[in-house]
């Protein structure tokens, strides 16, 4: 299935910004963020859709999935 | 108070009072300079050193910034910038909560830094610094690290607080307890050329939606470092949140995450 995948700050880095990707029916938010490299523990927000949403969520034909990284200075 | 609104009257260009006729007020009637400061404003007329602000800001909201207390949890990067903005804004009360003390590796982007500091408190330094700039304003300093079981002392009669912590886990229990506390919280973080600012009103999620599970204390600032531009931008955006949020103005970054990137001057504006 097809889905939109955004990436922002840090996870641009050597990947991209917006990306349209072919992955498996079925596939989960944390399986796209494992095939781009991206560690779970270096994930901050997550959202599907503009909606926030879990790691495990499954993802549907045409979702839009936002991966942010952990931002925790001060 | 009409003697004193007698002496404002006479003294005053316009309705706005120099800071030496301020100096006076305090003299003549005893009072210290946040009382002098109150007197002044709620007489109607405007400390001088505000001129700039009131295309912005009346003398009545002046007023009402006078009578706000922010605390900020952290007097660091974030902290010291944010610090500085609130005290020449002319909030009241400051408590600045900050268990530290100064590092030579904070020379490089804390605002209350420099090398004569190094090995002196944060919260303490906080306070001398905006006695220096704006005797008005009282900051309370509190050398105890935020935690969950002092958040009700540190808070008490605070109107708005402000996260320049820098810590996932503090920046988490500091939402909780905002929440619980029924006062508004400021969110900020930093990490090399990156930012991000939102504003969390109590029962809000956004810092669980930011964080995710939590599960790690610290982000890629740890992999990036802070240059010095970035904890401003951050900060100065967060000042701008807190003062809306007392002038009861403006559009507040609520349920939204403006996520900055310096590298790229991008800003991503996230509504949820």
């Amino acid at each position: 299935m097809e889905i939109t995948v955004r990436l922002y700050l840090t996870f641009r880095t050597g990947r991209f910004r917006v990306e349209t990707r072919e992955c498996p029916a079925g596939a989960t938010a944390a399986g796209v963020a494992r095939d781009l490299e991206i560690r779970d523990a270096d994930i901050g927000m997550v959202l599907v859709n503009d909606r926030q949403a879990e790691l495990e969520q499954q993802l549907l034909p045409g979702d839009t999935l936002s991966l942010f990284p952990v931002v925790g200075g001060g | 108070m009409d003697a004193l609104r007698a002496l404002l009257a006479e003294r005053a260009d316009g309705d706005v009072v120099a800071w030496a006729d301020h100096a006076e007020v305090m003299r003549r009637f005893g009072l210290d300079c946040p009382s002098a400061e109150e007197a002044i404003l709620s007489a109607g007329f405007l400390p001088a050193r505000y001129r700039r602000n009131r295309q912005t800001i009346s003398t009545e909201l002046q007023l009402r910034l006078h009578r706000s207390t922010v605390a900020v949890v952290g007097c660091g990067g974030l902290g010291g910038y944010v610090i500085e903005e609130l005290a020449r804004l002319g909030i009241g009360r400051l408590v600045a909560i900050d268990p530290d003390a100064f590092e030579e590796h904070n020379l490089n982007r804390q605002l209350l830094s420099s090398p004569a500091a190094i090995g002196q408190s944060k919260a303490q330094a906080a306070e001398r610094r905006v006695a220096d700039i704006n005797p008005g304003i009282v900051v309370r300093p509190v050398e105890v690290a935020f935690s969950p079981e002092t958040a009700a002392d540190s808070f008490g009669g605070v109107d708005v607080v402000v996260d320049a912590a820098d810590s996932v886990p503090i920046r988490l229990q500091l939402a909780d307890a905002c929440s619980q506390l029924k006062i508004p919280l400021v969110h900020g973080a930093i990490a090399g050329w990156y930012g991000q600012v939102c504003t969390v009103m109590p029962g809000d999620e956004t810092l669980r939606h930011l964080y995710g599970r939590g599960s790690e204390p610290k982000g890629v600032e740890v992999v990036l470092g802070n240059p010095s531009f970035t904890p401003a931008v951050v900060a100065s955006f967060e000042a701008a949140e807190v003062c809306k949020i007392l002038l009861e103005q403006g559009c507040l970054l609520r349920n939204q995450i403006l996520v900055i990137d310096l590298l790229h001057m991008e800003v991503d504006h996230i509504r949820f």
